[in-house]
């Protein structure tokens, strides 16, 4: 069987859904952010499939790169946030983390 | 193949200069705080400074209309047209005066340490905001927007130790990591779908070829979610009231202002240039029949203007009324697009300018009295009328320009926005924002019965403002009294800006 666009399309949509389930059901910030690194690589999945099987060129390429590169930088700061949340309230559980509320 | 030529780079680089300008006062800023170690009160200032050089390489080109770095004939991924130079001007404009509430601010000076990351970070911002409103490709809006969401996340968190400042920096990197990511998977189905990312190209690829169907809606859709949360439009709207509230006040100011400023442009840019097939001499535009952008755009905007104005009743805290009161300006802000015409664009401009004075304004008094009283609760604003009449009357003027009543300019901005709505025939949307309207002179009226007509028992000693601070509260009231009776130079300005490339 040969292996096409639709396959690749069929993954990233799962990686989606589930990052999407992921944000929605977990508790933990950093299971959350796992939620969200998902849903970046899904789209990345798909910049390249459709650049591979579309021959659009290279823009779709370096937008995957350009998404890897920001992917870090989120990781990275949204880390260091989660860290001082650790320090300030000794929690990570997003739900215990409500002072501010109507 | 092209070869690209030194000409051709000189020529790009020479209409990005207010970028460069600010890329080199963020490197200027990071250095000196390295040098001068011990003394961090003039960072302030070459930040001014260079935003004030920046200011002058935008109005230098101000009508200039052309793409930096064409790849192609007519094709490029950053456009410097009146459209976006206008709205640099309005975020250069109050990066500074966000600067100078960061020099009286008690919460920016308990972190004198960072003091240094704190200006890079907004210079960060300034320039991720710049990018947005200029860009003509996917590529570029996506990074533009992850530049200046990425500096805001940490700026929403600048006191460290405060509990609400860690939170609200939580909330909204979470929130604004799934809908950027939510719109980058938008991005890759539009790509998969037209084998572009520019608009442009998108747009003519779409007119020629007909690609119609529920993809194409949903892409658009989904990237509807990254600016509707920039902007802070209804179903993405639920972080706005926590961030806010969480903030340090100066960039509570600087997000309700800059960064819907920056997403407003970015908004219209995409509608337009991506969806649009004729502009008729009336100024209407005709949209491709793909999305129906003008329903959507209008149940958005009365979802927004409702849920903020009947939200904003129920708040305590004056930081998070005003939270909710920028949501409703949104709802407001979204019908002028709703309207699609040039004459809404010209209304989305002209209420821009007036609400950066009126609700900087705002924040500003409520920052002085924090800095003073140390709360925001409206509670302990009794009795206020007497001990600080100066900040009282002027908090009184800026919240009856947010309500919208003449002679402030807030009346302005309103009135070129229902003219806009009643000449595209859009009656009942009219009523049901004057309606709202209504709504919302019962909250800013009710912090002012607070301040002017309820006594507090103990406490009402006189506060001493400092004449620094009066004179900056002058500078802002100034403009939101004289634009509510002078207002053609403000009207004729928002309306030589409203060419975007192209069209």
């Amino acid at each position: 069987m040969q292996v096409g666009l639709n396959h690749f399309l069929v993954i990233s949509t799962a990686l989606f859904s589930l990052g999407i389930f992921g944000i929605v059901t977990r508790r933990n910030a950093v299971m959350v952010l796992m939620g969200i690194e998902l849903i970046l690589n899904s789209a990345n999945i798909n910049f390249i499939a459709f650049a591979r099987f579309g021959n659009f060129g290279l823009q779709g390429q370096v937008m995957a790169l350009f998404v890897i590169i920001l992917a870090a930088a989120e990781a990275a700061i949204a880390l260091a946030i989660v860290l001082n949340i650790y320090k300030t309230f000794s929690t990570v559980n997003v739900d215990e983390i409500d002072t501010l509320k109507d | 193949m092209n070869t690209i030529s030194l000409q051709y780079l000189v020529d790009g680089l020479k209409l990005i200069k207010p970028e460069i300008a600010v890329t080199i006062t963020l490197v200027l800023i990071v250095i000196v705080d390295l040098i001068m170690n011990k003394n961090k009160r003039y960072l302030p200032y070459i930040f001014i400074g260079g935003l004030v050089v920046t200011l002058y390489f935008i109005v230098v080109q101000f009508s200039t209309s052309s793409f930096a770095f064409e790849f192609s004939k007519n094709l490029g991924m950053v456009i410097v047209d009146p459209f976006g130079n206008f709205f640099k001007i309005l975020i250069a404009g109050s990066s500074i005066i966000v600067i100078l509430f960061s020099v009286i601010s008690n919460e920016i000076k308990e972190g004198v340490d960072r003091q240094g990351e704190y200006y890079v970070l907004m210079a960060g911002m300034i320039l991720g905001m710049f990018f947005m409103v200029s860009s003509a490709d996917l590529i570029l809006i996506y990074v533009s927007i992850e530049l200046l969401s990425l500096s805001s996340y940490v700026l929403a968190g600048f006191s460290k130790h405060a509990l609400r400042n860690s939170e609200a920096s939580l909330k909204y990197v979470i929130y604004g990591g799934i809908s950027s990511g939510i719109m980058l998977f938008g991005i890759s189905i539009l790509y998969g779908l037209t084998g572009s990312t520019n608009l442009y190209e998108i747009n003519s690829l779409v007119q020629a070829s007909q690609v119609h169907g529920f993809t194409f809606v949903l892409s658009g859709l989904l990237i509807f979610v990254a600016i509707g949360f920039k902007i802070s439009a209804a179903p993405f709207h639920f972080w706005t009231p926590d961030v806010y509230e969480g903030a340090p006040i100066p960039i509570t100011a600087y997000l309700s202002i800059a960064s819907k400023a920056a997403g407003f442009a970015l908004l219209i840019r995409f509608v337009k240039i991506t969806f649009i097939q004729s502009v008729d001499p009336n100024g209407f535009w005709h949209l491709l029949n793909i999305i129906d952008w003008k329903t959507f755009i209008i149940i958005i905007s009365i979802l927004t203007m409702t849920l903020g104005n009947f939200a904003a009743i129920w708040q305590n805290n004056m930081k998070r009324l005003l939270a909710y009161s920028s949501i409703a300006h949104a709802g407001y802000l979204l019908l002028g697009l709703a309207v699609l015409s040039n004459e809404g664009i010209a209304a989305i401009l002209i209420y821009f300018v007036v609400y950066g004075f009126m609700n900087l304004g705002a924040f500003l008094v409520v920052m002085i009295i924090s800095n003073k009283l140390g709360t925001e609760e409206i509670d302990d604003y009794d009795g206020l009328g007497s001990r600080a009449p100066f900040l009282s009357v002027a908090l009184a003027i800026f919240l009856v320009s947010l309500t919208g009543l003449p002679p402030t300019a807030g009346f302005i901005g309103k009135l070129y926005l229902f003219l806009a709505l009643v000449d595209a025939k859009m009656i009942a949307v009219a009523v049901i924002a004057l309606l709202n309207t209504v709504v919302s002179l019962y909250y800013y009226v009710r912090v002012l019965k607070h301040i002017f007509l309820n006594e507090k028992a103990e406490g009402t000693a006189e506060f001493a403002t400092s004449v620094s601070s009066v004179v900056f509260i002058a500078l802002m009231l100034t403009p939101v009294l004289i634009f509510g009776i002078y207002f053609t130079p403000l009207v004729d300005f928002a309306k030589s800006s409203i060419a975007l490339m192209g069209f």
